[in-house]
């Protein structure tokens, strides 16, 4: 699923493949008491188009995929990791190009065999899984007809024996209620659900191979614990091979029998995942490991402080529908939420999807009206305020966004979008401009980049231009809504260190939203925990990770991947 | 659905209401009214004819008792009388209602499925020569003037090839019944209703190619071809039907058209339909019957705008589901 350009993008992201070119590490495969390799992939490179950073997305990779076994294929964006499992599926899009190598499956070369023998591969031998549940599945049809469908492609068993198969497969992957499952839209089943209906498609023909192209990212944690234990134990009853790429050593740690890291379409280090996990040699290895924020409250406790920020009793209350015939339905976002925040105290607010956190957020910078409930920032009441009396405080409480991708205006120059807001608070244009290539080398960009748009940067990049846009009018408040959960990890501690220090030397107060607990222990003085829109636990961040007092906070952190792994790790 | 059908017709209801409101204001507000033209037609000047002619069509009346008795007549369905054509206006307009329903369909559906039907072709095969002179075409059949490409249409087809009847709606004095009355209309029909239909195919084209080729990108596609499902089948079950949505959309805007739009053909072809009684209600200040054409043209965009949405409903379960 890599565009071109997020190839490009590799080469100007912040010195991250700078290290000097170390040999890789390739641990012999013990070969005794396992089985023969079902999928044999050798020396495969595959072309990049011309006038991509680099020639080959993968170049002389070798995997083996053994029945029973479950390879994972680790690495950040564009190290080439989706493209080998893509080509592996027949399914590499046309602007890239198989230059050399073979992938067997048992005796048969894949990059050979002809077009129309690939159906019968594909999905009936091989089938994979992807990373975002809520798009891979037809949203017109409905889930039995989506499963049922694997069978009609391999003109396999009548349309009605077709129809108990589904049943059954929904059933084996833990869907509660099968038979209303199966009768449902993929829109009204939630992300993990949806991901189990994709588990049971791809099982439907008894592949022995299965690929899952990052197949829990999308999801919440306790969720993924959930896809990982299930995906572990298919794999497990039915013998299959697993290809698992992720990016997150956690996950790795979790469910790994054998591990290969890859950068830059090679592969830097593999072996099995005890002996990578716990010895890496490689030094990009020894990084990624490192940048795994551990789960134990960093900062020490701050002696509390003036609260710059009060919140009583927040709610918000969505109404959906009405009308003439149609009654109104409420949706309780948020329950009578209360916390404050100091100067310079960094507030996590965590919670699953649906727990309320980033409408308590949004609430905050009123781009959305809360119900009821007062936000007070020294007098003044956010919640309340109307016209010029919200512009004029609108400023000192600003927000940072989740996806670096679509919260910058793709056609307006990276120093017009830092500069809008002071522009539109009376600044001289020039000036604000020329502020604006101060706050890029504030956040560690090259001032020069105003005069270029936002899709000439990397994710990590634009990252820091929306922190810029933040700090350009001058806040006391930051509220940063998942801000580094779209980035990749080592990019994500980057981003967290200058978050840091422009914290302390601005004298900044920051909400941190987020659903990575990790992330959440890493930086916040305070967490509050909230679950369907109710804060269940608020405190000292050691206290909460440390010695939770709610079952949910409990839960949340038990569902963390590799935890019991991660002393070891070091 | 029945619930919220009968939401909607209610809605539609006011809406109608409204609309015959404004056309009636706004008709009012051009200069001269029926008497003025009928006098001048006559070469009459005299200020007490035309006084008369006033208080017979009931024009003396202030604007407001005008619209009232018009509205009350209105909503028991009786659209008043034409003293032009000496008719109840809903008589002249059912005469001529069928003519151009029979028209404005056939050219919709003959550009609806061939737009699809091309555009999902050039879709799949995007970049290839067959996209690029299906795009050009369409194009050509959209960029041409309407009346030109129906002048050249009778040139070709109706002179020169003497393959299809060139005007009118049926061989006037022929006597034919059944059957043969209906294929007698039919080859008047093709020509105007290729020409129209081609017109607005290219629209299809357009929004087809452009959302099959969005489709093409998503992943689902991608978790289709996982199956091993075959490109045909990818192409009709997955991509068209998700494509379609947005065409559908447009289409039912379109639709509202059905009975106006087709003012140009109908005069080209000698088409009795209601574009040409509109026209020339309009150049006569025929108040009541050009009324009578906008609120059963009206009546029309709303009608299929309603069957739109219910269609949008039948297409797609999330509308379905979560209103």
């Amino acid at each position: 699923m890599h565009s071109i350009r997020a190839f490009r993008g590799v080469a100007s992201e912040e010195g991250r493949m700078t290290e000097e070119p170390h040999r890789p590490v390739i641990r012999p495969e013990p070969v005794e008491g396992r089985p023969a390799p079902v999928v044999r992939i050798e020396r495969l490179s595959i072309a990049l188009p011309e006038g991509a950073d680099r020639p080959f997305a993968v170049e002389r990779v070798n995997f083996n995929l053994r029945p029973g076994e479950l390879l994972c294929v680790v690495g950040e964006s564009g190290s080439g990791k989706s493209m080998s499992a893509n080509a592996l599926m027949g399914l590499l899009p046309d602007t890239v190009r198989v230059a050399e190598g073979r992938i067997l499956l048992e005796e048969t070369d894949l990059l050979r065999e002809p077009a129309d023998k690939l159906y019968d591969v594909r999905g009936r031998r091989v089938a994979m899984i992807f990373q975002e549940p809520m798009s891979a599945l037809n949203p017109l049809m409905k889930v039995s007809a989506q499963i049922e469908e694997v069978f009609e492609a391999h003109g396999l068993l009548t349309p009605k024996e077709r129809k108990d198969k589904a049943l059954q497969l929904l059933t084996e992957v833990g869907l509660p209620d099968p038979p209303r499952a199966a009768d449902s839209y993929p829109f009204q089943l939630s992300g993990g659900q949806r991901q189990r209906v994709m588990i049971a498609m791809a099982l439907a023909l008894e592949p022995q191979v299965l690929i899952a192209d990052e197949p829990t990212t999308a999801l919440d944690v306790t969720t993924q614990a959930q896809i990982l234990k299930l995906i572990a134990r298919l794999q497990k009853e039915r013998n299959m091979a697993v290809m698992f790429i992720t990016h997150d050593f956690g996950v790795v740690a979790e469910i790994a029998d054998y591990v290969t890291v890859m950068q830059l379409g090679r592969i830097v280090e593999s072996g099995p995942a005890d002996e990578v996990l716990y010895s890496p040699e490689h030094p990009y290895t020894k990084k990624l490991i490192a940048a795994i924020p551990k789960l134990r409250a960093g900062a020490a406790e701050k002696t509390a402080s003036a609260p710059v920020l009060t919140v009583e009793d927040l709610t918000k209350t969505y109404h959906m529908g009405g009308g003439f015939f149609k009654r109104q339905r409420d949706v309780h976002a948020v329950k009578g939420v209360s916390f404050t925040l100091g100067r310079g105290e960094t507030l996590g607010i965590v919670g699953e999807s649906g727990s309320g956190k980033s409408s308590v957020g949004r609430c905050l910078v009123r781009l959305q009206d809360p119900t009821s409930g007062r936000v007070l920032l020294g007098d003044k009441d956010m919640a309340h305020l109307k016209g010029t009396e919200l512009r004029a405080v609108r400023r000192r409480i600003q927000m940072i966004f989740q996806d670096p991708f679509s919260s910058l205006n793709p056609r307006e120059k990276v120093g017009r979008i830092i500069a809008d807001g002071p522009i539109a608070y009376g600044e001289d244009p020039k000036r604000a401009l020329s502020r604006a290539a101060a706050l890029m080398e504030m956040v560690g960009l090259d001032p020069r980049g105003v005069n270029r748009f936002p899709h000439e940067f990397s994710g990590g990049q634009r990252q820091r231009i929306g922190i810029a846009r933040a700090l350009a009018l001058e806040p006391e408040i930051i509220v940063a809504d998942e801000a580094v959960s779209a980035l990749d990890v080592s990019i994500q501690a980057q981003v967290l260190d200058l978050l840091g220090t422009l914290k302390k030397d601005l004298n900044l107060s920051l909400i941190f939203i987020t659903h990575d607990l990790r992330v959440a222990a890493q930086i916040c003085d305070r967490v509050m925990v909230m679950q369907k829109g109710e804060v269940v636990e608020i405190g000292p961040g050691a206290a909460i990770f440390g010695a939770p007092k709610h079952a949910y906070t409990q839960s949340l952190i038990d569902a963390i991947p590799g935890r019991e792994k991660e002393a070891a790790m070091a | 659905m029945a619930r919220f059908i009968a939401g909607r017709l209610l809605k539609a209801i006011v809406i109608l209401i409204c609309i015959t409101i404004l056309n009636f204001f706004l008709i009012h507000a051009a200069p001269g009214d029926p008497a003025a033209v009928m006098a001048g037609e006559a070469g009459e000047t005299d200020a007490v004819f035309l006084q008369q002619l006033r208080e017979r069509f009931g024009l003396d009346q202030p604007l407001y008792m005008q619209l009232f008795i018009y509205l009350k007549s209105v909503v028991q369905l009786d659209l008043g009388y034409s003293y032009r054509q000496q008719f109840p206006v809903l008589d002249l307009i059912a005469d001529r209602l069928p003519a151009t329903l029979l028209l404005s369909l056939s050219a919709f559906v003959i550009s609806l499925g061939l737009g699809i039907l091309a555009g999902a072709v050039a879709s799949a095969r995007q970049g290839r020569w067959s996209d690029t002179l299906i795009s050009m075409v369409a194009l050509i059949f959209y960029a041409t003037p309407l009346f030109w490409l129906a002048l050249m249409a009778v040139l070709l087809f109706s002179v020169q090839l003497g393959w299809l009847p060139g005007f009118g709606y049926e061989t006037v004095g022929a006597g034919y019944t059944g059957i043969a009355r209906a294929l007698d209309i039919l080859s008047h029909l093709v020509l105007p209703a290729l020409t129209l239909g081609l017109f607005f195919m290219a629209v299809y084209v357009r929004m087809t190619r452009a959302s099959m080729l969005e489709v093409n990108t998503m992943d689902f596609v991608k978790t289709a071809k996982a199956k091993g499902l075959r490109p045909g089948v990818i192409q009709r079950r997955h991509v068209l039907r998700n494509a379609l949505l947005p065409v559908v959309t447009l289409a039912g805007l379109q639709a509202g058209q059905l009975v106006g739009g087709a003012v140009l053909i109908e005069t080209v072809f000698a088409w009795p339909g209601i574009g040409r009684l509109m026209f020339e209600a309009l150049s006569q200040r025929d108040y009541n019957l050009l009324l009578g054409v906008f609120v059963i043209s009206a009546a029309m965009v709303l009608l299929f705008n309603l069957i739109t949405d219910v269609l949008y409903r039948v297409v797609d379960p999330r509308i379905r589901v979560t209103s």
